[in-house]
């Protein structure tokens, strides 16, 4: 079914930003990245940003990203992303620097990096993609993985005695002074999208105004890892990981929102 | 009631997750029985209610849907 009246360029509702190149998207069906990569993107475009946007992208499944966006990147070592954009955003103050970090980067390797550039109120946005694993290299436990969920190295279910606990690095990250907006958000439907990319943006608008490190944690959804079709991963991740990491703003213009 | 919205998706780039078939509120969409180049059931149109709210846009990882909606 096709309606060809309807496609004009002035009834046009919505499409593809051109902040992201034409390059397919290596990501499995259904992955949280490019939903995420396509929010950053819009966000950029919005904000007329993108010859002064600079992406530091991580190691992992996001390793790649500087395919995808039509701005200046680099890469990181795994974990040291922070570190990297704390140097570019010193020497560039008026450039928009942001990381771009799975959590086995993120708050596994990288927590010091992470914590540190958080604790020093670097003027940078830290765009976190939690999916519970690491997805790149074969779906094995990551610190944030949890407790029961059975990855490739925990076969038969993350054990607390064996393992420990989920680390919920965006409430920690949170008690610091450094950091002036940290929030979570998720992209499994569209008010949600719209959601994350409000807390994206505003999350570039204090940069912009110079507040200090802004925090968006997105929980994503990891179907090859978590081995379901996307739609079940979706609502998997309603049920288990929303659960463990409740959505919302935990820190709003430097203040605690969620205790 | 005529269609007020369509949508316009890039076969090729489509990788069959299903995302928006699950989002749209009037079940427009669906798998196809055909494959696209890469080998992925790709989604389309199937029945003519669309009504341009840009759901499936919104939730598609691959950026593939273009939404169109009537003045």
């Amino acid at each position: 079914m096709f309606n060809q009246d309807i496609v004009k360029p002035e009834n046009l509702v919505y499409k593809r930003t051109d902040v992201l190149t034409d390059n397919v998207m290596h990501y499995c069906p259904g992955c949280g990245h490019g939903t995420t990569h396509r929010i950053i993107a819009e966000v950029i475009e919005e904000m007329g940003i993108q010859d002064k946007a600079i992406c530091v992208a991580p190691v992992g499944c996001s390793v790649l990203a500087y395919n995808y966006f039509e701005v200046d990147s680099l890469g990181a070592a795994h974990g040291r992303a922070p570190a990297l954009a704390t140097a570019i955003q010193r020497l560039n103050p008026d450039h928009h620097v942001f990381t771009y970090q799975g959590d086995g980067d993120l708050a596994a390797i990288g927590t010091a990096e992470t914590i540190h550039a958080c604790n020093r109120g670097e003027n940078i946005v830290i765009i976190f993609i939690n999916n519970g694993i690491y997805g790149m290299t074969g779906g094995q436990m990551a610190p944030t993985t949890l407790i029961g969920m059975k990855t490739a190295t925990t076969p038969y279910g993350r054990n607390v005695e064996l393992n420990g606990y989920p680390l919920q690095i965006t409430e920690l990250l949170a008690q610091l002074p450094g950091t002036y907006f940290v929030t979570r958000q998720s992209v499994h439907t569209a008010a949600a999208v719209r959601k994350t990319k409000k807390a994206v943006r505003q999350a570039f608008e204090n940069q912009k105004n110079k507040k200090g490190t802004s925090f968006v944690e997105v929980v994503s959804n990891c179907n090859s890892g978590w081995k379901m079709p996307a739609p079940k991963a979706n609502e998997w991740m309603v049920e288990n990981m929303f659960a463990k990491y409740p959505i919302g703003d935990i820190k709003v213009d430097g203040e605690l929102v969620q205790k | 009631m005529a269609a007020k919205g369509t949508v316009v998706i890039d076969k090729e780039r489509c990788k069959g997750c299903g995302v928006c078939i699950v989002a749209c509120p009037k079940s427009v969409l669906a798998l196809a029985k055909n494959v696209n180049g890469k080998g992925y059931n790709y989604s389309e149109a199937t029945i003519d209610e669309c009504i341009g709210c840009a759901s499936c846009a919104m939730v598609c990882p691959d950026g593939v849907i273009t939404v169109y909606k009537a003045k």
